[in-house]
């Protein structure tokens, strides 16, 4: 895969300690590799701030980025999508569950075989939905692009010379875009400008936390056009979180629906889109809004809101809201079945012998 | 501008329309700068029909919105006529627009919870609309706000009366503001992008929910929108806005099929749906313009791969190929 082509692909002077990292696992090794991740807010309250409940934000998720690939994550509110995000990326400490990326431990040291927090962070880039927020207003967009390289150890000249080549990269002519402050650009420019500062680093990674959300429609085609060339050219892979169904099915490879801190159904973007296992995969598609008022509906796909991940359901979360929920569903948590081809979901519906009068329907 | 004056021509030829606007402008002025934000807008809103309002970030849709109930700032200039329900909208003072927003028009928004006050109950803030403009009693007014609540549909509603707004769920606080909204029988709602926040199984919701009550009480509804989705599942009628100008109007399944303006049409191939995986997306190169200078010419022309020299001329007037539609273009076809 991508990993070997990427350092002539850069093009760019190579100095100690920013040099395009290489692959080390090998193309079958999982550039990242998530298990049991969890992460529980308590809610303090009180004289003496005695924890009188916890936010499940995310319980105990796992899954794979392969190497080249665009892993698109989505699901509503509360989902803990965002939470994810922050572990993946480690702006926050998971309270468990292990991170391996390229078959290295995050957050070990050296001797014990794995790799540092400083060296992972520099692999893994991360470019946010708030373009404005996430830039220094008093820093020229050079500046801000050539900042990382520069703590990185590479010199001020050298790093402002890789920050022209990476905003022509983007579509930016160096010439007049290099010296202008965050607020003399327009949305799509700034945000073209927050994915040339997650490239400034040469990172294998790039978490990209709803990047299109906040543009309009004619400059998110364009965002989404440049997201995909610079896959190609830089041999990228991309975590893609969103809530837009549409533009997750034009982007990903694989896609991942996660409910209430869950992970409800993974597989292939086909498979998700044409064969959605999980009544909650399916009431999600049906949601989405039709270009064609020949199709209108009557009846919305599900009623109520996302239940409030302080006290989720026992069993299986979905089931407040399933129309097809039974009595197992609320003894016992789904496990993962695999419905072929890389292709699983948590419902008892998919998993044969579960309990349910509907089990095995929908295994391979 | 002569031209801009011209009306459009509309599919509804209704006797007496619930909305009028002509040559409606808006400019912002300060110190610095004159924003134009609203350059000659004409548009005819039938009772009971449902037009969506489509465009991107500072294409002025809003500020349209917001001049059919006189909300703008003190520093914007209104001109041009407005007339909701038989009556000027500008010539209205203080006092009569007290009577007139609420139970004429009613307007809700994107954030229910700026809409909301935080310090009263759903149940206090609808009742208090309908004891301020039909003189009842507090305890009819209550009687009132739990029938609404049922109407649009929020279970367990005796409870939820006296619930406090940050006790709803983001789908239910839509939901009490559009009672609040309808609590004294509005003919005309205006909906400024109420769904966006919303997750995309409880936007279909409020969506639903909007058409049903619209069709039940026969309202009309001016719906503003950035979304080609939620028009395709709310509208009659679309007009698409760019740079303070309807460039496009017609119905909406037609406008779907067939945009007659470039722009529009470069909207719908940038708008990513199903069934696009693995192509290149067209994209609409540029940005809208600065709205600092009035457009004397085509404010689409930059950015138009069609564009030639006659369409720097002026700005094109509407023509209509075909009656119920017409289009800002100069390459359309006359009728």
């Amino acid at each position: 895969m991508a990993g070997t082509a990427l350092a002539p692909a850069w093009g760019m002077s190579a100095s100690p300690g920013t040099s395009p990292a290489l692959d080390r696992g090998g193309p079958a090794q999982p550039l990242l590799l998530l298990s049991g991740l969890k992460k529980h807010f308590p809610i303090r309250s009180g004289l003496f701030g005695a924890t009188v409940a916890t936010v499940r934000a995310v319980d105990g998720v796992s899954f794979a980025v392969r190497k080249g690939e665009t892993l698109g994550i989505v699901g509503e509110s509360g989902c803990g999508k965002s939470t994810t995000a922050r572990l993946l990326m480690r702006l926050m400490e998971p309270d468990a569950g292990s991170m391996v990326f390229d078959g290295e431990g995050v957050g070990q040291n050296a001797q014990t075989g794995g790799i540092t927090l400083k060296e992972y962070r520099r692999q893994v880039q991360m470019v946010f939905q708030d373009s404005y927020a996430s830039l220094n207003p008093r820093l020229p967009i050079e500046e801000s692009i050539a900042f990382a390289p520069k703590v990185h150890g590479v010199s001020a000249s050298e790093a402002r010379g890789r920050a022209h080549e990476i905003l022509a990269a983007v579509g930016l002519a160096p010439a007049s875009f290099a010296r202008r402050y965050p607020h003399e650009l327009s949305g799509g420019q700034r945000q073209r400008v927050n994915i040339a500062r997650a490239l400034a680093l040469q990172p294998r990674l790039i978490l990209l936390d709803e990047p299109v959300s906040a543009l309009d429609k004619s400059v998110e085609a364009q965002v989404l056009n440049l997201l995909v060339d610079l896959k190609a050219k830089f041999g990228l892979t991309y975590v893609f979180i969103s809530h837009d169904l549409n533009v997750v099915q034009y982007i990903s490879d694989r896609v991942l629906v996660m409910y209430l801190g869950q992970v409800v159904e993974q597989g292939p973007v086909e498979a998700i889109y044409d064969r959605p296992a999980h009544p909650y995969t399916r009431a999600l598609l049906a949601s989405r809004p039709s270009m064609d008022p020949g199709m209108r509906r009557t009846e919305p796909p599900l009623t109520g809101d996302p239940p409030n991940p302080i006290n989720p359901p026992s069993g299986c979360r979905f089931r407040t809201r399933c129309p097809f929920a039974e009595g197992i569903c609320a003894e016992r948590e789904p496990v993962h079945s695999a419905l072929g081809g890389g292709h699983e979901a948590a419902c008892h519906m998919a998993e044969p012998g579960s309990g349910h009068s509907q089990a095995g329907r929908l295994a391979a | 501008m002569s031209e801009v004056m011209e009306r459009p021509m509309t599919a509804t030829a209704n006797a007496t329309p619930l909305v009028t606007l002509r040559d409606l402008s808006v400019r912002f002025v300060s110190r610095d700068a004159t924003m134009h934000a609203v350059n000659g807008v004409d548009l005819d809103l039938a009772a009971g029909e449902v037009l969506c309002i489509l465009g991107e970030s500072g294409s002025g849709k809003s500020v349209t919105l917001r001049a059919l109930m006189k909300l703008l700032p003190k520093t914007a200039r209104v001109t041009g006529r407005i007339e909701v329900a038989g009556r000027d909208v500008q010539a209205m003072s203080e006092r009569q627009l007290q009577d007139f927003r609420g139970s004429d028009v009613a307007m809700i928004f994107q954030e229910p919870m700026t809409a909301l006050d935080p310090v009263f109950t759903i149940g206090q803030q609808i009742a208090e609309t309908v004891v301020r403009h039909e003189g009842v009693s507090r305890a009819a007014g209550m009687a009132r706000a739990l029938e609404l609540l049922e109407l649009v549909q929020i279970p367990s509603a005796k409870r939820r009366l006296a619930a406090f707004p940050h006790e709803l769920s983001g789908g239910l606080r839509q939901r009490a503001m559009i009672a609040v909204a309808l609590a004294c029988k509005p003919k005309l709602l205006l909906a400024d992008e109420p769904t966006t926040a919303l997750d995309a199984t409880v936007q279909i919701q409020v969506l639903l929910l909007l058409r049903k009550l619209q069709e039940q009480l026969g309202m009309g509804v001016i719906f503003v929108t950035h979304d080609l989705g939620v028009a395709g599942e709310i509208a009659d009628r679309v007009a698409v806005m760019y740079a303070g100008r309807v460039v496009e109007e017609g119905p909406v399944a037609a406008m779907m099929r067939g945009p007659l303006h470039p722009y529009p049409r470069g909207l719908l191939g940038a708008t990513v749906h199903g069934g696009m995986r693995g192509q290149r997306l067209t994209t609409i190169p540029g940005a809208p313009p600065s709205l600092e200078m009035l457009p004397t010419a085509c404010s689409f022309a930059p950015r138009c791969a069609e564009a030639e020299l006659a369409c720097l001329a002026g700005v094109p007037a509407p023509r209509s190929p075909v009656p119920g539609r017409s289009a800002r273009c100069i390459k359309v076809a006359a009728g």
